[in-house]
């Protein structure tokens, strides 16, 4: 079944990027309700409220590569990721499998892409269904969509588990069985058991305390080599990030201002707002300092600043930025940015 | 690398699934165990009835009209002692309430059932399509809400006419409601949990993740709401016996019994009415005394 | 120095139906005056416990079962609810991860500063909604008289916990106790509450607990620091002793698996297994199954023993020979 893609893929050159996002939107409206639909027939000024949670996100990720999501609350990072899974449907703009549209491909195919990005979610109560069996948790979409033989299906799960560090001797127990940082390693288990390529990883490790976060990065640093895996990690822990991407996106209400390989982000960051951002983290290094500050609270997304998004909190922001939204440009190989001093230099 | 050492998983003592957690937790309060107990001793009354009823009330040829209105513990001209009294016609009380249990038990989780399914599958609709499915679908709700239940039911049984089934039809129609309302509050909360996105991002088709993921996990206030609903049913069925348009005069229910009984109630003849209606308070309450303690077991936010 | 409290060997059980739960199990500590002290561990390791033990706060079925909390010479465990009550926002406060546990939804700002200071203390109304004008422009809130006007639900998450803040400050109270009050905030904003309580312990002399989980917090706040472990202090001392050369094996690898201290890209460091139920603790030292260094003697209960001037760790074979360069 697996064919198709397979075969395509030996055709498509090999720097095609296997996940690439064009202009990518994602508009929430806020729908009025009657009293709101009334007055605003009689004239007031009231008018249906919209949320740019993703606002024209240009994106190629190549195979193998990890690229980390940076942001605050509300940027807009889960949005994304929900899109680039296909389990929500962009406003605009496309997301392509392979260079592939998926809008344009046949259901089979278009099942065969879903199926092989996956997703690893922040709440490890939340994320699984509390009413199944682990064994069927990882089990159950690889038995329905066929992907292994009735006979094997035992080993199958009892292999899925073991890989992600899991005994399968606890195959028939019940989620609330386990603690937070074992139940993140079912969900492992069961999007790995549906043989990935892709994997969208939405605060996989925020909720785990400092030394099972350490256990999950480990074990997600070597499925990856095991596996060849992709990875979008969406973080707001930059220290996470730092530690495993190849390359880190920053988005700041719903646009990406910046964009480089990790090393450059962290030793020439260019965006004020990745600045403002490195500078605020805590670091165990650092004893009894000051902490330095970003002004100001992040905008609502309902009503974002005009022009540059950031300008009400930057502290180089001049009249431009208040009414031309700054390209992202190229400021040096590999290294793009979203800022109108580029231009001054 | 030592992550590839497996974890152990916690030790539990026995296999706990969460059924066992909640058969223990329900068993923790005596009066719903009490209130257990007591309507499964009514259950089995009624299903038994035809062996242990002294009598068949409505065999016309064990019924003997000049036994009619027999004071409790008295002895009838066929030999059979009436322990609850007999009625103007004559039938035995204690096998009356017998046999009415069986109709009013019958009509009330039958209609129960057929609603819950009905209001179920709509709920579930209505919160996972949302948009305009919902909006129909919640609209006819509150039409069927903001309607005086009892009334309602008159209406449609003026409509369809006396008769067992269709009492049940008027019964579905007018408690659907309640678990569609129900089933949409917990499956909208339910459906934002990343186990429904999981089981999205694995391709698996709509009807496959309502019914294996949403709805399992919508039950517990369904439970709660089906078995304060069966109570209803049945006080329902009785009050619209009672007042003449619920079932045939030829099978009565307890709510018929009870109407039979009314007019003897101010000549001192109370028990024609009064056992009767102790049946169907016991029975009430018993369902009543469940379903409060359930709610209080199913309620996830009353647990740590 | 002067101490503002003094823990001694405290002790918070819960009775539960499964069994007795030791969430703080002998946890003693001294908080200096104008003194941050950083409360870290992994979660249920009793952080918070200890915390509302100090304040008269523990929910049944637990209990404070032993042990003295000394504030000015009175021991908090055994004083009346009224006299805690009359501590409790007045001269000891606390501040909670979710600041809607201080704030009252339905009632507006001003009202509840003003009720508060009102509470304690015997001013007018006027010098009253001055204090708390005063207290909202402490914690960095702009405009304070136009914000005093609004209801919780108008302001943001990091608004709401400064809010939270400066009504814990409106008594100028001796101590604070703060529950993870910036895990749920995003990284700029909880620099900008770290910074303004950095500030107000340096000018105003108010003595610290602050709890977390992130070590990089109590790096940059605290001078001194607890590692809490299964309901003990497996760890104490200055911060800077602790965090450059830690003594407990559970301290070294906590800081040892913090991303920033592991090289890009390779395994992290990690310490195995996961934390015991405290129902079932092992006998002898708690964090023995997850410990490299476990032999036949820590099947005894370890003390905290004193190993290095003002430092103390709880473990027979602590990790001496890495003397701090
Ligand atoms: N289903 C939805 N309906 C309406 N608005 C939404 C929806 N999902 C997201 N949004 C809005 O879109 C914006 C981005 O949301 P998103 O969840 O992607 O943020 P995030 O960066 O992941 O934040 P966090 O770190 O808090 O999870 C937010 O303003 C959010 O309120
Ligand atoms: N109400 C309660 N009933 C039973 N156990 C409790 C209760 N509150 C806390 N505990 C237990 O006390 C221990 C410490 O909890 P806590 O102090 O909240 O941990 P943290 O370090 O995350 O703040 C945990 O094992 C927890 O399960
Ligand atoms: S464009 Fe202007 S406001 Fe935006 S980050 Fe650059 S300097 Fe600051
Ligand atoms: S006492 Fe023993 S088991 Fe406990 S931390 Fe020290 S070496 Fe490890
Ligand atoms: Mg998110
Ligand atoms: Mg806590």
């Amino acid at each position: 079944m697996s064919a198709v893609l397979d075969q395509q893929s030996a055709t498509v050159a090999a720097d095609t990027p296997i996940i690439e996002l064009r202009n990518l939107s994602r508009r929430f409206e806020k729908k009025l309700d009657f009293a709101g639909k009334l007055a605003k027939r009689l004239g007031a000024p009231v008018r249906e409220e919209t949320v740019h949670a993703v606002d024209r996100v240009n994106l190629s990720i190549r195979k193998g590569e990890v690229v980390g999501l940076v942001g605050e609350s509300g940027c807009g990072k889960s949005t994304l990721g929900r899109m680039v899974a296909g389990i929500m449907p962009p406003s605009e703009g496309t997301v392509l499998w392979r260079g592939q549209d998926v809008r344009s491909l046949n259901p089979a195919e278009a099942r065969e892409a879903k199926l092989r990005t996956q997703m690893i979610f922040q709440d490890p109560y939340a994320s699984l269904n509390p009413r199944m069996r682990v064994e069927d948790i990882v089990g159950e979409a690889p038995q329905f969509h066929g992907l292994v033989p009735a006979r094997g299906f035992d080993t199958y799960v009892d292999e899925q588990m073991r890989r992600a560090g899991l005994d399968p001797a606890f195959k028939k127990r019940y989620p609330h069985q386990f603690s937070g940082g074992q139940r993140q390693r079912i969900g492992i288990a069961r999007a790995l058991a549906v043989k990935p390529e892709f994997i969208v990883c939405d605060e996989a490790v925020a909720a785990l305390d400092v030394s099972i976060q350490a256990q999950i990065l480990n074990l997600f640093m070597r499925l990856r080599q095991e596996l060849d895996l992709t990875y979008l990690f969406i973080s707001h822990d930059l220290s996470v990030v730092e530690h495993l991407s190849d390359r880190v996106v920053i988005m700041y209400l719903g646009r990406v201002v910046e964009q480089a390989p990790a090393e450059q982000v962290f030793a020439r960051a260019n965006h004020p707002y990745t600045v403002s951002l490195l500078s605020a983290v805590p670091r165990i290094e650092a004893r009894k300092r000051a902490f330095t500050t970003v002004q100001g609270e992040i905008p609502s997304p309902l009503n974002p600043p005009s022009g540059c998004h950031f300008h009400p909190r930057c502290p180089h922001a001049h009249e431009r930025c208040k009414v031309e939204v700054p390209a992202l440009k190229e400021i040096a190989p590999g290294h793009f940015s979203a800022c109108h001093l580029n231009d001054r230099a | 690398m030592s992550d590839v050492t497996l974890d152990k998983a916690p030790v539990a003592p026995k296999e706990e699934t969460p059924f066992r957690r909640f058969v223990s937790e329900f068993m923790a309060s005596k009066i719903a165990v009490g209130g257990l107990l007591v309507f499964s001793i009514i259950v089995v009354v009624a299903l038994l009835a035809p062996w242990i009823a002294p009598q068949n009330p409505y065999d016309l040829g064990q019924i003997d009209i000049m036994d009619g209105r027999l004071e409790p513990g008295e002895v009838g001209g066929s030999g059979i002692t009436h322990w609850l009294g007999t009625d103007d016609q004559g039938r035995d009380m204690l096998s009356g309430i017998m046999y009415g249990l069986r109709i009013s038990l019958t009509v009330g989780a039958g209609s129960a059932l057929i609603a819950c399914l009905v209001g179920a599958s709509l709920g579930l609709l209505a919160a996972y399509a949302g948009g305009r499915t919902d909006t129909v679908i919640m609209r006819l709700v509150d039409l069927q809400l903001s309607f005086p239940t009892i009334l309602a039911a008159l209406m449609i049984l003026a409509f369809l006419g006396k008769g067992i089934m269709n009492v049940v039809i008027a019964l579905v129609i007018v408690e659907w409601a309640y678990y569609a309302r129900t089933v949409r509050g917990s499956a909208l909360v339910e459906r934002r949990r990343e186990y429904i996105e999981a089981a999205q991002c694995l391709a698996l088709p709509t009807r496959r993740i309502l019914f294996r993921h949403l709805l399992p996990n919508c039950l517990p206030p369904l439970i709660v709401v089906g078995t304060i609903q069966v109570a209803r049913a049945i006080a329902l069925e009785a009050t619209l016996s009672f007042l003449g348009l619920g079932v045939p005069i030829t099978e009565p229910s307890l709510g018929l019994l009870i109407a039979n009984g009314y007019e003897y109630m101010l000549s001192g003849k109370y028990w024609i009415s009064f056992y009767p209606g102790v049946a169907l308070l016991v029975t009430i309450v018993s369902i009543n005394l469940m379903g409060d303690h359930l709610r209080d077991v199913l309620n996830p936010r009353l647990k740590k | 120095m002067t101490a503002t409290l003094e823990v001694r060997d405290l002790q918070t059980h819960f009775f539960t139906r499964a069994g007795v739960v030791k969430a703080v199990d002998g946890v003693s500590f001294t908080v200096g005056r104008g003194k941050v002290l950083g409360l870290v561990g992994e979660s249920g390791s009793g952080k918070s416990v200890t915390g509302f033990s100090i304040i008269g706060l523990v929910d049944a079925p637990g209990r404070v079962v032993g042990g003295q909390i000394l504030y000015q010479g009175r021991n908090l465990a055994k004083i009346s609810e009224e006299e805690m009550r009359q501590l409790r926002g007045n001269r000891i406060a606390m501040i909670f991860q979710d600041p809607m546990m201080t704030l009252n939804p339905v009632l507006r700002v001003d009202t509840q500063m003003i009720e508060t200071v009102l509470a304690h203390e015997k001013v007018d109304r006027e010098t009253a909604r001055q204090r708390a004008r005063d207290a909202l422009g402490m914690v960095g809130i702009p405009s304070p008289d136009e914000r005093l006007k609004s209801y919780p639900h108008q302001f943001s998450g990091g608004m709401r916990q400064r809010v939270a803040i400066a009504i814990a400050l409106l008594h100028r109270p001796e101590l604070i106790i703060a529950d993870e009050p910036t895990t749920a905030l995003d990284v700029t904003i909880q620099g900008q509450i770290l910074a303004e309580v950095q500030k107000l312990a340096a000018t105003t002399g108010t003595s610290l607990i602050w709890i977390t989980h992130d070590l990089s917090v109590v790096a940059g706040l605290a001078d001194d620091i607890a590692v809490m472990y299964a309901g003990r202090i497996v760890e104490e001392g200055e911060v800077s002793a602790v965090l450059d050369a830690p003594l407990h094996p559970y301290t070294v690898g906590l800081i040892g698996s913090v991303p920033s201290r592991n090289k890009r890209g390779e395994p992290l460091r990690q310490i195995p297994g996961m934390t015991p139920s405290l129902l079932k603790l092992p006998a002898g030292c708690a964090f023995r199954s997850r410990c490299a260094r476990a032999d036949e003697v820590c099947l005894q209960e370890p003390a905290l023993f004193d190993l290095r001037p003002g430092q103390r760790a709880r473990c027979f074979h602590p990790h001496l020979e890495e003397v701090a360069a």
